[in-house]
């Protein structure tokens, strides 16, 4: 109830108050003048928006996917001169990091695992394994740098992460890749930075700070079911930050700020127990739903039961008689609809358990029309080759991709080796754009725009040399090897469907994230398996070694020589028996020469 | 007011009288203002304001698990007691929570058969993996850190701070081991702490190490102010105490498991003192002989309570005088809405615009003056063409 309580916004003013109406004692006490009591009037209404969303994709393998979203809309101008101070359901922290580095997009991904197209299809938002953070600083900053690197810093403190290892020598500048989700009036690839950290671990850690920035928290709403213990006993976890201005409404004459935050995670059937192919929220994160989040506008669940329109391959309960239907990925998808906003939807027992039960295991899986792998050939330590395979599985359709591949300064590549080949011939991309590597500065940047055949696999190599670097620049493990990130594709990939570009029509979450220009094709990134190549890695002992058996020798020849060289040597009297030492002694004291 | 009674009692009375009366006025007064002293000397006696806690792991790889339950097992105890997140530094050296081999992702236990889930929920891990260094952790102690440092990841403390500095993971005589790749001694760790004590970053420290030889690391300390306490003494090994068949990893360490287990018994207005702490484990559960080292500590370790460098105790006063508000506050109003109609309209951007990559100029970069190769190797064309040809030939060419 108290929630509701701080919902309204109060406007402070001073108010005459008769004297009557306030004790006279209450106001001796308080202290306070009559006059000059307080008055709360409720303000027009809220300029934020909060929905929260949670789709549940059964997969083909018996795996399950379920993807979180939460929306927070707010109408404000960061960049005006008076500070925002009042802030409600947005998270004060990211107001103030982008007010401060003047940000005008940013998105961060955390991850965990790596997403495996063939087996699970496409997911609603990609990510790369490990941590990307890429942003679009508005025109007004003068050092973007600058200006990035205090911004890796912060937002290493605000999510518990070691993104101050971002530095130059792993931002790249892409110059036709990762163009902005937001408004925007013009591009200028000057202020976009892009940066990737394979190695990142995702922990509790990380997830406690993402579930702070949420309007509930992790008390009401679809966030209870995030608990860490479930979330990370699975085989593939990602959860993000999206900030970006959007459009308010169909005419875009304003714009408004939008915070995404969404969590992917793929829970595997069998490391699950049971290995029986039933699936219920409470398997799945050892909890159950009562209650919307209070500050939601809209909390729905859609569970999607496109291949199961006669219910022949598994059962949903409890039934729910909503239906959408919904443009995704470039395929018209059904859903199954809980409303958490309505009271009837947790039934007589108060709490929604979904409970999923497969009845038979057939089906055939919309197999996606672009994926891609890459990997490193080639033995030894010395030379290398990275190859990246493009797979594009429509039948008779072409479509360009253009392909971003960052790859740090100790793996020297060769550009004039690169080769694309579709179907065994040639394939000259139409536009390339490399900037060559500065040892210990700025890593290699290589992005091509590629039309892929219909039907086809088209393969990029590239070989290399591998550096070897200073003694200190080794990790503390590095037998373990050292990561090159991952490649990023980005395609606009034909669809079968019309897809919907109306910006402002009531669309689930999931679906609109990436806007729409064109009907007839949708936008979708791809991101490659991370590589993990072995540099050559010297004996850390020999340091040790070597000083210490200079030392030895040193010590033992040069000491035994100098001892030799420069030692006289005496003759010594015996030492003389006890009753000539006591002869000796008087005979001193007579003054009388003594015994030999 | 004594000296106008003396006067009086003067007058009356005969002179030894009026002594002695002078004298007994004087003593009550006197006895009073102390009286008065000692419970305001008593609210403020332990002389500190606020509480830190430093907490280190510095082993890597998943052999070491049960170097960061150490240390979870005591933020654990340090949170409950009352020290906030925005006041403990933890420093964690590897991921064993996350890692792959991990048959209970997302938990470190401190218990065997699982009992004890030390990781929890709430968890803030201010350097991780491979950030923890001993440079990073020297910086942290001094307060030298970079501009750009979050406010989570600095040690703000100040001189009225009693700070709890846990140490933990492999050592030897004289040092400890950070990540398998550095070491920081017992030198560099005393002059560390008298920086800390010239720039009054703290008033009080407890410095806890958990390693092999841990004694041998507060044999250099100088600076005032500093309890010392460790697992063993120089020339012994520090035993891990039990090891979990599921897991496959030793869980914990012996001084630091039982250590635990006292610290459980502790509640923010527990009375008990350090003599009890110095008595943690025995050399009959431990194995080693824990050590200790007061000598520079100002106060008797009697009077310390636990919960002087464990907890966060504040103090409070309950006053029933009321407060005068300032004016009343006026919100800001939010601006003049721009009345003026935005003529332009926002759109998005396309997110593959194939033409326009196509047709993309390459950055103009700016124009240098060429390298000095270059140069060198244009003045040796010329050099050469003119010795061939002579000069005289040239103005064929121009």
């Amino acid at each position: 109830m108290h929630s509701y309580f701080w919902l309204l916004i109060g406007r402070w003013e001073a108010t005459e108050v008769d004297e009557a109406a306030l004790g006279d004692s209450a106001a001796d006490k308080l202290g306070v003048r009559a006059s000059d009591t307080f008055v709360l009037t409720p303000t027009p209404q809220p300029k934020d928006d909060f929905q929260e969303e949670l789709v549940i994709r059964p997969l083909h393998s018996g795996d399950i996917y379920a993807s979180f979203q939460f929306r927070t809309l707010w109408e404000t101008d960061f960049m005006r001169e008076n500070k925002v101070s009042h802030y409600r359901l947005f998270p004060k922290s990211l107001g103030q990091v982008i007010s401060k580095f003047s940000v005008r997009e940013l998105h961060i991904s955390f991850t965990q695992g790596y997403w495996r197209t063939m087996q699970w299809g496409q997911p609603f938002l990609p990510s790369p394994p490990g941590a990307e953070l890429w942003v679009w600083f508005q025109d007004s900053v003068t050092d973007v740098d600058a200006a990035w690197k205090e911004l890796t810093n912060v937002l290493s403190g605000i999510f518990c992460a070691s993104l101050n290892f971002i530095d130059s020598t792993n931002t790249v500048q892409p110059s036709a890749s990762f163009k902005p989700l937001g408004i925007v009036n013009e591009t200028d690839h000057r202020f976009l930075r892009y940066a990737t950290l394979p190695r990142e671990i995702v922990c509790t850690e990380n997830l406690t700070p993402w579930k702070k920035l949420l309007p509930c928290g992790s008390k009401a709403g679809l966030a209870v079911l995030l608990k860490s213990e479930k979330l990370f006993h699975s085989s593939f976890f990602s959860q993000t930050v999206h900030i970006r201005p959007v459009c308010q409404d169909r005419e875009c004459k304003t714009t408004s700020w939008e915070l995404r935050q969404t969590l992917n995670v793929v829970f595997d059937l069998h490391t699950s127990g049971q290995g029986k192919r039933e699936w219920s929220l409470f398997k799945m994160f050892s909890r159950t739903l009562t209650e919307a989040c209070p500050l939601a506008s809209s909390s729905k669940i859609y569970i999607d039961v496109t291949d199961n329109p006669q219910e022949e391959y598994f059962e949903l309960s409890p039934a729910t008689p909503l239906l959408s239907q919904a443009v995704v990925l470039g395929d018209r998808r059904t859903f199954s609809v809980y409303d958490l906003t309505q009271q009837v939807t947790f039934g007589t027992v108060r709490s929604l358990n979904l409970l999923i039960r497969w009845k038979s295991t057939e089906g055939d899986m919309l197999r996606p029309l672009l994926h891609a792998e890459r990997y490193v050939a080639g033995y030894g330590l010395q030379t290398g080759e990275i190859h990246t395979v493009m797979y594009n599985n429509h039948p008779f359709r072409s479509f360009p991709v253009l392909l971003l591949d960052s790859v740090p300064w100790y793996l020297r590549l060769y550009i004039h080796t690169l080769t694309v080949t579709s179907k065994g011939k040639d394939n000259t991309p139409s536009y390339i754009h490399y900037q060559p590597s500065k040892d210990r500065m700025r890593p290699h940047l290589l992005e091509m725009l590629v039309q892929l055949p219909p039907h086809s696999v088209t393969e990029v190599t590239v070989q290399f040399e591998r550096a070897l670097l200073k003694w200190t620049e080794y990790t503390p493990d590095p037998n373990h090897g050292f990561y090159v990130g991952s490649s990023v594709i980005s395609a606009l990939v034909p669809s079968s469907v019309a897809m919907d570009t109306n910006i402002t029509q009531e669309q689930p979450l999931f679906s609109s994230f990436f806007p729409c220009k064109e009907e007839s094709s949708y936008f979708v990134r791809v991101y490659t398996e991370p590589l993990l190549v072995n540099l050559p890695t010297p004996d850390f002992s020999m340091p040790y070694n070597v000083i210490c058996l200079t030392c030895t020798v040193v010590a033992v020849g040069y000491g035994s020589l100098y001892n030799l060289l420069t030692r006289s040597f005496q003759i010594e009297e015996p030492n003389p028996r006890l009753a000539k030492k006591i002869a000796n002694f008087i005979r001193r004291i007579r003054g009388v020469p003594l015994l030999s | 007011m004594g000296y106008f009674l003396s006067y009086y009692t003067y007058i009356s009375f005969g002179c030894w009288v009026q002594n002695m009366l002078a004298a007994i006025i004087m003593l009550i007064f006197i006895c009073f203002c102390v009286h008065f002293q000692n419970t305001a000397g008593q609210f403020f006696s332990s002389g500190h304001t606020n509480n830190w806690a430093v907490l280190v792991c510095t082993s890597r790889f998943w052999f070491n698990y049960r170097h960061v339950a150490n240390t979870l097992s005591v933020y654990r105890s340090v949170k409950r007691l009352g020290i906030p997140d925005s006041h403990i530094v933890l420093m964690l050296a590897d991921d064993m929570a996350c890692n792959h081999r991990n048959p209970k992702p997302a938990t470190v236990f401190s218990h065997r058969n699982m009992e004890l889930n030390v990781y929890g929920d709430d968890v803030e891990v201010d350097y991780r993996g491979y950030e923890v260094t001993v440079e990073n952790f020297l910086r942290v102690l001094t307060g030298r850190l970079p501009p750009s440092t979050p406010r989570s990841k600095r040690l703000l403390s100040d001189d009225r701070s009693n700070i709890l500095i846990y140490l933990t993971g492999h050592g030897g005589n004289g040092f400890l081991k950070f990540q398998d790749s550095e070491e920081i001694s017992n030198v560099e760790l005393a002059d560390a702490f008298e920086q800390m004590w010239q720039k009054r970053r703290y008033n009080e420290l407890l410095f806890i190490i958990d390693t092999c030889q841990g004694a041998s690391m507060y044999e250099r300390f100088y600076s005032p102010n500093i309890m010392a306490l460790a697992s063993s003494q120089v020339g012994e090994d520090s035993l891990s105490h039990q090891p979990d068949l599921a897991i496959g990893v030793h869980l914990m360490d012996r001084y630091t498991f039982y250590l635990l287990e006292f610290l459980e018994d502790i509640h923010p207005a527990s009375k008990s003192n350090m003599n009890d702490l110095f008595k943690v484990c025995p050399k009959s559960q431990c194995v080693s002989t824990p050590g200790h080292r007061t000598d520079l500590f100002l106060r008797d370790p009697g009077s310390v309570l636990i919960t002087d460098f464990f907890g966060s105790v504040r103090k409070v006063e309950i006053t029933m005088e009321a407060i005068h508000l300032t004016d009343p506050i006026l919100q800001l109003e939010d601006g003049p809405m721009s009345e003026e109609v935005q003529e332009k309209t926002y759109s998005y951007v396309d997110q593959l615009p194939v033409s326009e990559i196509i047709h993309q100029k390459p950055k103009q970069k700016d124009w240098h003056p060429p390298d000095g190769f270059i140069l060198g190797l244009w003045t040796l064309i010329l050099l050469v063409f003119f010795k061939t040809y002579g000069i005289k030939h040239l103005k064929h060419i121009f």
